[in-house]
C-alpha cells in the first residue's frame, strides 16, 4: 500500500517533468533529422508557461470543463496504473479521457474542430483492440489483469507475449501522435484542417492539453516497460533503454512518412492487432 | 520574466503578395535559418499564435480576412509587416483596389522594408517584436491587477 502510495506521488510530480524533457528531446531529434538545430531541450516547458501568460479564448464555457475532465481522467489512467491497479480499469479510463476530449472539440462547433474530433474517434477506433489485447495477453500469460501482479512475476513477459509487444510498438504511433497517423491533430503547420482537434483550444486549456498528452506519454511507455520486468535490476534498466529507444522509434517514423489516410490508420491498426496479437494469444492458449 | 518571449509562435498569411515575400518567409524555417532555434514555430491557426506575418498590400478582397486573424489570436500578439507592399501598398500603392499597408487595416507593430524582403531581417523584425509582446504582456498584467484590485475594493465596499 504504501509502495503504491510512493509511487503514484511520483508519477504525479516526475511524469510531467519526464514527459516535458522527453518532448523537448522529440523537438531537437527531429530537427537533427531534418538538418536544422532544434530549439532548447526546456522548451516545451516554456510553450506551456507561455500559454498560460495568453489571453484564454474559448467558445463556451463547456468547453474548458471538459478538457480539465480530459486533463484530471488522463492523470487518473495513470496513477491507477502506477498504483498497481487492474489493466482493464486503466484502459477503460483512458478511453474516457479520450472521449472527454472529442466531447470537447465537438462542443466548439468549429468545422475543423469537429473534423479532426470525427477523426480521433476514428483513431481510436484503430488503436483500442491492440490496447485491449495488450491486456488479455497480460492476463492469459501473468493470470492477472492487475499491474502489481504482473510485476512480481519471475518470468519476463516479452518472449511469450513478443507479437503482442510488436503490435503495441505499432499502435504507439497512433497513441503518440505521430506521423503517418497524425490525422486528427498535428504539430505541423499547414496541414489541412489547420490544428484539427486542437483548434479552438487557447492559452491555458491548450497548456493543459500539453500537459495531459506528457502525462499520457509516461504512462503509455510504462506498458512498454511492463513487458520487461521480472524484478532483477538488470532488466529494469534493459526496460528504460528499451522505452526510450521505442521513442526514439517514434520519433524516426514521424520523420519518415507523410500523413496517411485514416483507411490506412484502421487497417493497418486491426491487422497488425489481428495477425500480431490474435497469433500470439492463440499461441498462449495453446501453451 | 515573461515566458512569451521565449515561444513567440507565427502566423503568416499572404495579402496579396507575389510570393516573393513568402518564400523568404518560409525560408526562416530552413536548415539554413533554423527559427525553431528560438522557439519560432509556423503554427496554421490564429488561435495558437503570437506574431501574426502579414505579406502583401490589403485590397478590399482580403480586408476581411487580415482583420478576423488579428481578431482571432489571443493577447498579447504582434504584427510583422514584411515587404514593401505589406509597409505601404509598394508598387501597388495607386491601384484602384489596393487599400494601402497593413497599417491602414490593423496596427502593425514591425515592419520589414525590402522587395523581397531578406530572411535576416524577418528574423530581425521577429526579435524585435518579441520585445514589444514582451511590454504587451506587461500591461496586461497591470491591467489584470487593477481589475483584481477594484473587484476586492468592491467586495469590501460591499461589506
Amino acid at each position: 500500500m504504501l509502495t503504491a502510495i510512493v509511487s503514484v506521488i511520483a508519477y504525479l510530480i516526475l511524469a510531467p517533468l519526464i514527459g516535458g524533457f522527453l518532448a523537448g528531446l522529440d523537438r531537437i531529434i527531429t530537427a537533427r533529422m531534418q538538418g536544422r538545430f532544434g530549439p532548447p531541450v526546456l522548451q516545451p516547458f516554456y510553450d506551456v508557461l507561455k500559454l498560460r501568460e495568453k489571453e484564454n479564448i474559448t467558445v463556451n464555457r463547456v468547453q474548458d470543463f471538459y478538457v480539465i475532465c480530459f486533463f484530471i481522467f488522463v492523470v487518473v489512467t495513470g496513477g491507477f496504473f502506477f498504483a498497481g491497479g487492474s489493466l482493464l480499469l486503466v484502459i477503460f479510463t483512458l478511453t474516457l479521457a479520450s472521449v472527454f476530449l472529442i466531447v470537447a472539440a465537438f462542443s466548439s462547433g468549429s468545422a475543423y474542430a469537429q473534423i479532426g474530433a470525427e477523426r480521433e474517434l476514428l483513431q481510436m477506433m484503430a488503436y483500442e483492440p491492440m490496447v485491449l489485447l495488450t491486456a488479455v495477453g497480460f492476463y492469459a500469460y501473468m493470470g492477472s489483469f492487475r499491474v502489481d501482479d504482473i510485476i512480481q512475476g519471475s518470468n519476463m513477459p516479452l518472449i511469450p507475449l513478443v507479437g503482442i509487444f510488436a503490435g503495441y510498438i505499432f499502435i504507439l504511433t497512433i497513441k503518440f501522435r505521430k506521423s503517418p497517423f497524425d490525422l486528427s491533430m498535428s504539430h505541423h503547420a499547414h496541414q489541412e484542417l489547420v490544428a484539427g482537434l486542437k483548434t479552438e483550444f487557447s492559452g491555458r486549456t491548450l497548456a493543459l492539453i500539453e500537459v495531459a498528452h506528457w502525462y499520457e506519454n509516461i504512462f503509455l511507455l510504462g506498458i512498454v516497460f511492463l513487458f520487461f520486468v521480472n524484478g532483477t535490476i538488470l532488466m529494469t534498466v534493459i526496460g528504460i533503454v528499451v522505452c526510450l529507444l521505442a521513442y526514439f522509434l517514434e520519433i524516426f517514423i514521424d520523420n519518415s512518412f507523410a500523413r496517411m489516410k485514416w483507411q490506412v490508420a484502421l487497417n493497418s491498426a486491426w491487422i497488425a492487432a489481428l495477425v500480431l496479437g490474435g497469433i500470439n494469444l492463440f499461441v498462449i492458449m495453446i501453451g | 520574466m515573461s515566458y512569451v518571449t521565449k515561444s513567440p509562435w507565427i502566423i503568416h498569411y499572404d495579402g496579396s503578395s507575389c510570393n516573393g515575400c513568402d518564400i523568404e518567409v518560409l525560408a526562416c524555417l530552413t536548415p539554413m535559418y533554423d527559427v525553431e532555434r528560438f522557439g519560432i514555430i509556423n503554427t496554421g491557426n490564429p488561435k495558437h499564435a503570437d506574431v501574426f506575418l502579414v505579406t502583401g498590400a490589403v485590397n478590399e478582397q482580403n480586408k476581411g480576412v487580415v482583420q478576423q486573424i488579428y481578431e482571432q489570436m489571443p493577447e498579447p500578439k504582434v504584427v510583422v509587416a514584411i515587404g514593401i507592399c505589406a509597409c505601404s501598398g509598394g508598387i501597388f500603392r495607386d491601384c484602384y483596389n489596393v487599400l494601402g499597408g497593413i497599417d491602414t487595416v490593423i496596427p502593425v507593430d514591425c515592419y520589414v522594408p525590402g522587395c523581397a524582403a531578406r530572411p535576416e531581417a524577418i528574423i530581425d523584425a521577429v526579435v524585435k517584436g518579441l520585445g514589444v509582446l514582451a511590454e504587451k504582456r506587461a500591461a496586461m498584467e497591470v491591467k489584470e491587477d487593477k481589475a483584481e484590485l477594484a473587484a476586492e475594493t468592491e467586495v469590501k465596499q460591499n461589506e
